[in-house]
């Protein structure tokens, strides 16, 4: 289990960082906490990675009235730790500190996780219910696509070959909204087998139900209740009765939660 | 005593080096010259080889089966009859039978390269339609090994008084049950590192081993060299547990290229070869009956059992070990006057099965303990009754059982109640009760014996390649009146380091610091067997005190010449020999035997003060250590989460030696069973691919999934060994499955469902009350 032969470069500056990116057969290198096992694996074997997770600009954080945003590498450790602008009750940090084990956190990325893309992984799904943003740069500009487009489907994103994912911008939850996050997991640090976020104010829901195996499911306002769900999970292949099953739980779990509980 | 004798639960000594992280283990060891190796193996389960062609310009760094000149395969045969045998090669050629079997190894500067060039070479395969279910096994016309009739290793056949079975009994309970593919995950892989020592004429090979001197004549075989040819070291092994008691194909090829390219070479496994190829065990299917009175008193039990035996026959214990003792210890420690059991040790495209902690007896006490509940909710009775009612009572003590199984001593019905007393029953059956929603309560309990030390006469019954005679030790005092015991078991986290200075210490009185184990290398121990089958402490214990005792003797005589007394006027003990007027220390004989031979009397006996001596106990057929485990858990009926609550446990090992150390045994154990109830499997697809090949696919309980177990202990002294002390070491990890899944089916049967298929998963026990629900 070691990777192929590749190349490691360590750019000075995002500006860098996508310029070496661009040709075919590079990746980017943030903590390694997926791309590393999927190197060792030689699952994937680039000829080329760019390492970011050293670069001051996206480690930074910053905090409107609006919104949180967090720099790309801001670690889930860092966020579990308290020490970053988070909403009522700690809701990153919680989380965060919910991610795989403290190893894995320490040097996992929040931007990592994103471009990662596993249906199964927590920002992949909170995100979503957050109705946040990802920060796309390139040598163009700078682009926002909500989190729920960025997502295209199991380890897919929309991320063109010539940017980098800088930042994730999170709206601040409505003052009254409830908010409800439940996962099915044995024990931790496994992979979720299902897994639901709701976030609701008043009239304006949002609830995603992930670990489908595919994109997570985005339903909104009156779609987003037990009904909404098992229609949209009766549409959606590949899932057996123990999966719909565990998912409408979990669905159930999280409205409850956020029935009870202020975001 | 100093309280560092036996019973005294004295501070592991190798933990200071363990715990600094200052111990040697495989991969710690380098080598002037050292290259490594990778393998390239099968991603088919079945196929016929066509063609390996090396990468070109690389050729020389590429080794396939064709290059290793003279090399043996391995073959492991059972005298039992009927049993076929399987030729294992070291790198296959004709054809693959099973994902991740070795074709060729690569040498290269390191790893990494040493995998690039793996990658670089091409195989050509004819595939063939794989074997991956041990039932489809025995009725397809496909053969895992071409010229045998069948797919079966060995089928065995017991039948005592099975006409009882014919009678219609007032409960009749008949249930299939599985345990699933297991992958033994100790935390060190294995390992090899190999050399060809020039002046010695020998090749050197430090290998991750329970069994140096058994490696070492499967090596001898293979390599065709003699054994004073081939040493094998055992380092700091990180966990065994049966993974590394086996010969392997890997130290075969290690040992020939250190001989032959006049480099060291080392192959330190990694986790992905570890599940994906080589750490099967464990997997069973029963199809059970049993007969019953109405007030539980067992009839009979009428059984079918089927263990996945995977492709090859492993060297030593071969391909049948776990089925045919099956067939030998279904009947627990329960009393029964009838018995009928078949077994099948069927092939099939998958690693070869191997011994893991508990051999068999994880699954047997599974199948049994669980038929046991099914007859209490048919009858109606109390669980804990039935067992009352049926285990072999204290005054039949020493019991010979229903297929001969020679219990030594106990108590088993009080282990039961003692077991049953730690847990505040009415309590749980109030929370049971109360419980109606979505997460039931369930009380799950099991009781089993454990065969361990069994020995020559067993053995050589099965007539597997290794059959142990008497375990030896030697026993040395040094210049400076130090003791070094030599030994050739291997120690992995057992604290035999610690537990064979004890007895030492117990016979000698030298002190701890002052008593070295030398263990794990066939050049500087007596030959032995190794570590397996929870023999250690009876076997090599019993060895130690016989040599000790014998160098007392040796003592005794020089001892009583320094106090001018006759040798019957002395005693040797507390690290000083005793005589009428004045007493002297040990370390003063050592010291004149070794430093001035000049104060030693004319007629001295010549052989100083190194003995070895060899032991056995009185009969060979092993001590039975005996356990009851209850537990309770709660079970998430909406998303199939098992919660265990309480978890108590009831243990008699006879004399304990160290009791700190047994309770480590019991934990570590305990964790594993767990790992077997709930957690751990390999899923194997239609094609023969594992479908794990991370720990993020293999499901291992780690510190969360793990409850404080509550340890009460007996102590009935066996009558065979030398202290009373009885095998321990696998008890923890038989346990669990049985109690555990009994817990669940508490819970559930309200629900009418009932788990009989290992591991209880989320995934089955929604699938059951699904199922239940339409």
């Amino acid at each position: 289990m070691k990777p192929a032969p590749f190349e490691l470069v360590r750019p000075a500056s995002v500006a860098e960082a996508i310029a070496a990116v661009i040709p075919a057969g590079a990746r980017i290198l943030a903590g390694g906490q997926s791309l590393g096992p999927m190197l060792n694996l030689r699952v994937v074997q680039p000829r080329l990675l760019v390492q970011v997770n050293h670069l001051p600009e996206l480690a930074a954080s910053t905090e409107t009235i609006e919104a949180i945003t967090l720099g790309a590498c801001v670690t889930h450790a860092t966020i579990a730790a308290g020490r970053l602008p988070d909403f009522v009750g700690g809701l990153l940090a919680n989380i965060a500190g919910g991610i795989a084990y403290q190893a894995v956190r320490n040097r996992g990325t929040i931007g990592g996780s994103l471009s990662h893309a596993d249906p199964a992984a927590d920002w992949v799904t909170v995100l979503t219910a957050l109705g946040a943003q990802a920060v796309l740069q390139s040598a163009g500009g700078t682009r926002r696509v909500p989190v729920s487009d960025f997502i295209a489907g199991a380890f897919v994103t929309t991320l063109a070959p010539s940017e980098i994912l800088t930042a994730v911008c999170i709206p601040r939850p409505p003052a009254k909204a409830g908010w409800g996050y439940v996962k099915a997991c044995r024990k931790p640090g496994e992979f979720a087998h299902a897994m639901a976020a709701a976030l609701l104010d008043g009239p304006r829901r949002r609830l995603v139900i992930g670990a489908i195996g595919g994109k997570p499911l985005l339903l909104t306002d009156a779609q987003a209740g037990m009904d909404g769900a098992r229609a949209a999970l009766a549409a959606t292949p590949g899932l057996d009765k123990v999966a719909s099953h565990m998912l409408l739980v979990v669905v159930h779990r999280a409205l409850e939660q956020a029935a009870a509980c202020r975001a | 005593m100093d309280g560092h004798g036996i019973g005294q639960p004295v501070p592991r000594v190798e933990d200071d080096r363990l715990m600094r992280g200052r111990g040697e283990f495989i991969a710690d060891i380098r080598l002037a010259g050292m290259r490594d190796l990778a393998f390239v193996r099968s991603p088919l389960a079945h196929a016929r080889i066509r063609a390996v062609r090396k990468p070109a310009g690389a050729e020389g760094g590429v080794f396939v089966a064709g290059d290793l000149a003279g090399v043996q395969p391995i073959v492991a045969n059972s005298a039992l009859p009927g049993f076929k045998t399987s030729v294992q090669p070291i790198l296959a050629h004709d054809k693959v039978r099973y994902v991740g079997e070795p074709i060729a190894v690569c040498v290269a500067d390191n790893r990494a390269a040493a995998e690039d060039l793996a990658a670089a070479v091409e195989v050509d395969f004819e595939e063939l339609p794989p074997i991956v279910d041990m039932r489809a096994a025995l009725t397809t016309p496909i053969r895992v090994h071409e010229h045998w009739p069948d797919n079966v290793f060995l089928e065995t056949f017991v039948s005592i008084a099975a006409e009882r079975l014919a009678d219609p009994a007032p409960i009749v309970v008949r249930r299939r049950l599985r345990t699933a593919r297991q992958c033994m995950s100790p935390m060190e892989g294995r390992g090899v590192v190999a050399t060809w020592d020039r002046r010695m004429e020998q090749l050197l090979v430090y290998t991750s081993t329970q069994l140096p001197h058994i490696v070492r004549n499967g090596l001898a075989g293979c390599l065709g060299l003699d054994q004073a040819r081939i040493r094998v070291v055992a380092p700091d092994v990180g966990g065994g547990f049966g993974y590394k008691g086996i010969l392997l194909a890997e130290e075969v090829c290690a040992g020939y290229l250190a001989r032959h390219l006049g480099h060291p070479v080392r192959w330190i496994e990694d986790r992905r070869e570890q599940l994906v190829g080589n750490a099967n065990c464990r997997e069973h299917d029963y199809d059970v009956t049993v007969h019953a009175e109405a007030d539980g008193t067992l009839i009979g039990i009428d059984a079918e059992a089927v263990v996945d035996a995977g492709a090859y026959s492993a060297y030593p214990f071969s391909a049948c070990l776990e089925a045919a003792q099956v067939a030998s210890i279904l009947p627990g420690p329960y009393v029964m006057p009838a018995y009928r059991c078949r077994t099948f040790s069927a092939a099939t495209n998958k690693p070869p099965i191997l011994p893991y902690r508990g051999v068999a007896r994880a699954g047997v006490c599974f199948a049994l303990e669980v038929m046991l509940d099914a007859v209490a909710r048919q009858g109606g009775l109390d669980p804990v009754e039935v067992r009352l009612r049926n285990l072999v009572p204290a005054e039949a003590m020493p019991f010979d059982n229903i297929t001969g199984k020679h219990f030594d001593s106990g108590d088993y019905p009080a282990c039961l109640r003692r077991a049953v007393a730690a847990i505040d029953v009415p309590a749980v059956r109030r929370r049971q009760v109360e419980a109606t929603g979505v997460h039931r309560i369930g009380l799950g309990f099991s009781v089993f014996c454990e065969q361990a030390a069994h020995g020559t006469s067993v053995y050589a019954g099965w007539g597997i390649p290794m059959v142990p005679g008497f375990e030896q030790a030697v026993a040395r005092m040094t210049p400076d009146g130090g003791l070094e015991l030599r030994v050739g078991i291997q120690s992995h986290g057992q604290g035999l380091e610690t537990t064979l200075a004890q007895v030492a210490h117990e016979i000698l009185g030298v002190p701890l610091a002052a008593i070295r184990v030398v263990h794990g290398d066939t050049a500087m121990t007596p030959y032995s067997t190794g570590t397996w089958g929870s023999r250690c402490m009876v076997m090599a214990g019993g060895a130690v005190a016989a040599a000790c005792t014998e160098l007392a003797e040796r003592i005794a005589a020089i001892g009583a010449h320094l106090l001018q007394a006759a040798v019957d006027q002395v005693q040797v003990g507390r690290g000083i020999v005793v005589g009428p007027h004045g007493e002297v220390p040990i370390a003063d004989v050592a010291r004149t035997w070794y430093l001035r031979p000049q104060d030693l009397p004319d007629g001295v006996a010549p052989g100083g003060l190194e003995v070895t001596a060899g032991y056995k106990p009185t009969r060979d057929s092993g001590t039975f250590s005996y356990a009851a485990h209850a537990v309770v858990v709660e079970v998430d009926t909406e998303l199939g989460d098992v919660r265990i609550l309480d978890y108590a446990i009831c243990e008699d090992g006879g004399r304990l030696i160290n009791p700190m150390i047994v309770d480590g045994q019991v934990v570590g154990g305990v964790a594993q069973g767990i790992g077997t109830a709930l957690y751990e499997e390999m899923p194997y697809d239609a094609f023969g691919q594992p479908g794990a090949a991370t720990l993020a696919d293999y499901s291992l309980p780690g510190a969360t999934e793990v409850p404080i177990v509550r340890i009460d202990h007996m102590e009935t002294l066996s009558p065979l060994s030398f202290f009373g002390q009885k095998g321990i070491g696998e008890g923890g990890a038989i346990g669990p499955p049985a109690a555990i899944a009994n817990a669940v089916n508490d819970a559930l049967a309200p629900l009418g469902v009932e788990l009989t298929e290992l591991p209880i998963t989320p995934r089955r026990i929604l699938t059951a009350l699904l199922a239940r629900q339409s």
